[in-house]
């Protein structure tokens, strides 16, 4: 370290440090991109359509075992996964995120600036 | 985790040895098996070199920075930074949660790369016991925050009330596929990826001077190893960010 004139004091540092940090998250606000590289979101969707899938066929066996009813369960929670995989895909692709619903364009949700909203 | 060793049936040299879960200290409490396994001894010393990591960077506390003080620092805000994009000031109180797993996580991926190591996020039970807390986590969240509106989340707003009774069981499944998709990722990822250097790995030696090309493979293979790793911690954590966003503001 060298020695520079006298360091400004302590809390004029913080309050530089706040200024430089609020003027970072505004500008971080407006790059609405989404976040992580390719590769990351590319693995993060392979797995989507499986995971629905796997879930649809497990929730049909539980049902045909638990009420006896051949395997029409099955086939029909089957069909029903296999739209939840499209779904979540679709999901992702069209920007509304992994949310469960449809709220459309908020990659980077809760913008410092943006008001709470409830509903 | 059932931690009883497989007996036999591996062969010595098969690339799926070096999952096998092997105890050290054997231990059965009520009748299930809690022996301490060299999972969990992986698992010890990453919780372990977190915490001395963060304790022995943030000891001296300087404004100037000294070199384990920055690393300490830019772990701490890369991390802080991805919450506040994603979950923004509201959440601010289950940032350590998230961190927690980034670092337990970041950790175990690493660590399954030193040789003779042992990855214990290549195991689903694993993986899936962090996921599930997670989901667990962001529901019971959801209901405290919004209680029975809660339900909302599962229909598809503008839709005709004709189509609800098809809809709503797949938003369900959907939703219920999140702690599903969450730890196969990581799991899977972790998995194929060290079976696959010690498959190519094994080529090595039987291809006498023809080796150099899967060796120069599995130098490439490690390197982008050590990416997966990092970037799965990464994605974890990021999906958790984006769970705790869904639940705090709901549509």
């Amino acid at each position: 370290m060298s020695d520079e004139p006298p360091p400004p004091s302590r809390r004029d540092f913080d309050a530089r440090l706040r200024e430089a940090k609020a003027r970072r998250r505004a500008r971080k606000g407006d790059t609405d991109q989404p976040s992580g590289g390719g590769l990351a979101f590319a693995m993060r969707v392979g797995v989507e359509v499986v995971a629905a899938l796997g879930v649809g066929v497990g929730i049909g066996l539980l049902l045909d075992r638990w009420l006896g009813t051949g395997p029409w369960m099955l086939l029909l929670f089957f069909v029903l996964g296999a739209a939840a995989g499209m779904l979540n895909i679709y999901r992702i692709m069209s920007g509304y995120g992994y949310t469960a619903g449809y709220r459309p364009k908020r990659h980077g949700p809760g913008k410092p600036d943006e008001p709470k909203r409830k509903s | 985790m059932a931690g009883h060793v497989e007996s036999g049936g591996v062969a010595k040299h098969s690339p799926l040895a070096q999952f096998e879960i092997k105890q050290i200290v054997p231990l059965e409490i009520g009748g299930v098996d809690v022996s301490f396994t060299n999972s969990s001894l992986l698992m010890v010393i990453a919780v372990v070199l977190a915490a001395g990591f963060f304790l022995i960077g943030m000891r001296r506390g300087a404004l100037v920075p000294g070199r384990w003080q920055s690393a300490a620092e830019l772990t701490y805000e890369f991390v802080a930074g991805l919450f506040r994009e994603t979950v923004g000031q509201e959440g601010r109180r289950y940032f350590p949660a998230v961190f927690t797993l980034f670092m337990f996580i970041l950790l175990g991926n690493l660590l399954g790369m030193v040789p003779y190591s042992f990855t214990f996020t290549s195991h689903i039970i694993v993986t899936f016991a962090m996921a599930a807390t997670v989901f667990v986590g962001v529901t019971i969240l959801g209901f405290a925050r919004h209680g029975i509106r809660f339900f909302a989340f599962f229909v598809p707003p503008g839709a005709p009330v004709l189509m609800w009774p098809l809809l709503i069981p797949i938003e369900i499944i959907s939703y219920l596929s999140r702690p599903i998709s969450l730890s196969v990722r990581l799991f899977a990822n972790m998995l194929a990826g060290h079976t696959l250097i010690k498959v190519i790995a094994g080529f090595i030696a039987v291809l006498g001077v023809a080796g150099v090309l899967p060796l120069a493979v599995v130098v490439a293979l490690t390197g982008l190893e050590i990416l997966i790793a990092v970037l799965q911690a990464y994605v974890f954590a990021i999906l958790t960010c984006l769970y705790i966003n869904d639940a705090l503001h709901m549509h």
